[in-house]
């Protein structure tokens, strides 16, 4: 039985969810061997504005490139974990930041709640690496890329320079992440 | 392992950029506009490492202008833009047709009409791809339904273009321009290139619109020592403008049977578990994608539906539509605008079998529910 793994980052504008989308992607499909998408849909506005990155992760092909019944939904601002949270599966997770969303929404899906942008800031040193961050988060929660795959991914996607930050970031969301799980 | 299995992550703008490069396209004139602007992006670096040239022009109109005279001059050349952009552009598509100048044409679809919708997807500029340039005119589009594919018929599109000596359009639309999706790099060497047939004759008798068999008319570089004349007024076999209406009868006839009697190289469609069909889905781009996924949906409850991905839009393939009659019992065409080639598709069948339109042009994309569910039984 083939899989399809359904996961949406959303926040706004200049978070760098298309690059960790790309990167989730790239991960799962250069080095996992796996059939991945990502899309993304945003305004016509330079920056600002809600921003959405999707990817689909499948054994299978992939038809329809955009998320229908979500697995794992990222929200980093409380506007999109409102308009988005209805379209998680039965069974999903929604993971957000703690910061940023602080009315979480109820339903049948596991919410993990943490500092991610905090962490990006306080413990990585630059708030601009939180959707790294997430993407350590997302490692340790879903299971679905694996964590030398990301890595790789990381560091051939990353602006070069930014690697060893990067990879810093990442660390840190997947250590989070795992004893989160523990608990 | 990545290594050797060459795969990459690409979206369907960067590889419509490979597949150019790929089948030696060294001359790019554009103007920029979402969604196609990540063409331009990856030529800007790359042409000029290969030697080719890459100008960034004040408008669409010069852009089309500079491809047709470096076409002109010996260069494969592109340009990509959206619907405002392909509005501008269509006046010299219809230079290009009437000179027979090789060229390829991208045009990413947005929502229109006018500016529309910058950042989301449709397939309204078909017709456009069409009749957008005046005059009766033979036209080649192309659409591809993925990333992989996109590569694949940018190189179709410059193979056609040099083999009928016509502008080749290729619809992409928002959605495959910025999907990133696995695709399996090919070695360059292993693709097929047809290069423009060039004339054997002596420079004193070169004649530049030859009256060939093919229709196709051998064509020499400007600057290789031949003298000839290019216009967008009817001409003769010189290539100088003539009122006499036995050679432009000609001409026009010779413009229109080149593509006419090549339409079974031409035409290409992938039929998907079409075999037992007594429903059929016409769909093309990325909304073939999710009639795919409808039709998957559809077979696992017994329904016996199948999709006829049309991935040349024109000529349009009517007699690959005709050989279903009798075997499939009703179609749906669902496609991001208010039914283009649902027309084209009832006309194909004359009444035979009727056809279901599911339309859409609010920027968001057809999803395969829409589709499953209006598919019958």
């Amino acid at each position: 039985m083939s899989f399809r793994y359904e996961i949406r980052l959303s926040g706004e504008g200049g978070q760098g969810l298309v690059l960790a989308g790309k990167i989730l992607a790239e991960a799962a499909a250069v080095y996992d061997d796996l059939n991945a998408t990502q899309s993304q849909s945003y305004g016509p506005e330079a920056r600002g504005g809600a921003s959405r990155s999707e990817v689909i992760i499948s054994d299978d092909e992939i038809d329809y490139p955009k998320a229908v019944s979500i697995d794992l939904l990222l929200a980093l601002t409380q506007e999109s974990c409102d308009r988005y949270y209805k379209d998680l599966k039965k069974g999903g997770i929604l993971l957000v930041d703690s910061d940023a969303v602080n009315r979480l929404p109820e339903g049948e899906f596991r919410v993990i709640s943490a500092p991610i942008i905090g962490l990006a800031r306080e413990r990585v040193g630059r708030a601009l690496v939180a959707n790294i961050v997430a993407l350590g988060f997302i490692a340790g929660i879903s299971g679905i890329v694996s964590e030398k795959s990301l890595r790789s991914a990381i560091e051939a996607r990353v602006p070069k320079g930014t690697e060893e930050l990067n990879l810093t970031a990442f660390a840190t969301g997947l250590a989070e992440a795992r004893l989160l799980m523990k608990n | 392992m990545a290594e050797e299995k060459k795969i990459k992550v690409l979206t369907g703008n960067e590889a419509c950029a490979e597949g150019a490069l790929a089948a030696g396209m060294r001359f790019y004139a554009g103007y920029p506009i979402t969604p196609s602007s990540e063409v331009a992006e990856v030529l800007a670096e790359e042409l000029p490492r290969l030697g080719g040239v890459f100008i960034q022009m004040e408008d669409e109109i010069a852009s089309m202008g500079a491809i047709i005279g470096a076409s002109l001059a010996g260069t494969k050349a592109m340009t990509a833009t959206s619907g405002p952009g392909f509005s501008l552009m269509q006046e010299n598509i219809g230079f290009a047709a009437m000179a027979e100048v090789p060229c390829v044409v991208v045009n990413v679809m947005r929502g229109g009409p006018s500016t529309g919708l910058p950042t989301l997807p449709a397939q309204a500029d078909v017709m456009q791809a069409r009749w957008g340039t005046h005059g009766d005119h033979a036209i080649i589009v192309l659409a591809p339904f993925s990333v992989a594919e996109t590569f694949d018929l940018t190189v179709r599109a410059f193979n056609l273009s040099e083999q009928y000596r016509t502008p080749v359009i290729l619809l992409l639309d928002e959605i495959i321009g910025h999907v990133n999706e696995r695709v399996t790099i090919v070695d360059p060497g292993s693709l097929e290139i047809f290069n423009r047939i060039v004339p054997s004759d002596p420079p004193d008798q070169y004649k530049p619109y030859r009256h060939t068999e093919s229709g196709v008319p051998p064509m020499i570089a400007y600057g290789e020592g031949y003298r000839f004349h290019v216009t967008g007024l009817a001409h003769d076999e010189t290539g100088f403008p003539t009122n006499s209406a036995a050679e432009i009868g000609r001409m026009l006839e010779r413009h229109h049977r080149k593509v006419e009697q090549a339409r079974d190289h031409i035409v290409q469609v992938d039929p998907f578990m079409m075999e037992d069909a007594e429903i059929g889905i016409v769909a093309y781009g990325s909304t073939a994608r999710s009639a795919r996924h409808a039709v998957r949906l559809a077979r696992e409850t017994g329904k016996r539906v199948g999709l006829l991905r049309l991935k040349t839009l024109w000529p349009f393939a009517d007699e690959e539509i005709r050989s279903y009659i009798g075997q499939v019992k009703s179609w749906i065409v669902p496609e991001m605008n208010l039914g283009q080639m649902a027309h084209e598709v009832e006309w194909a069948l004359a009444g035979s079998a009727p056809v279901t339109r599911l339309n859409k042009v609010n920027g968001d994309p057809i999803s395969p529910p829409e589709i499953y569910q209006i598919i019958p039984g």
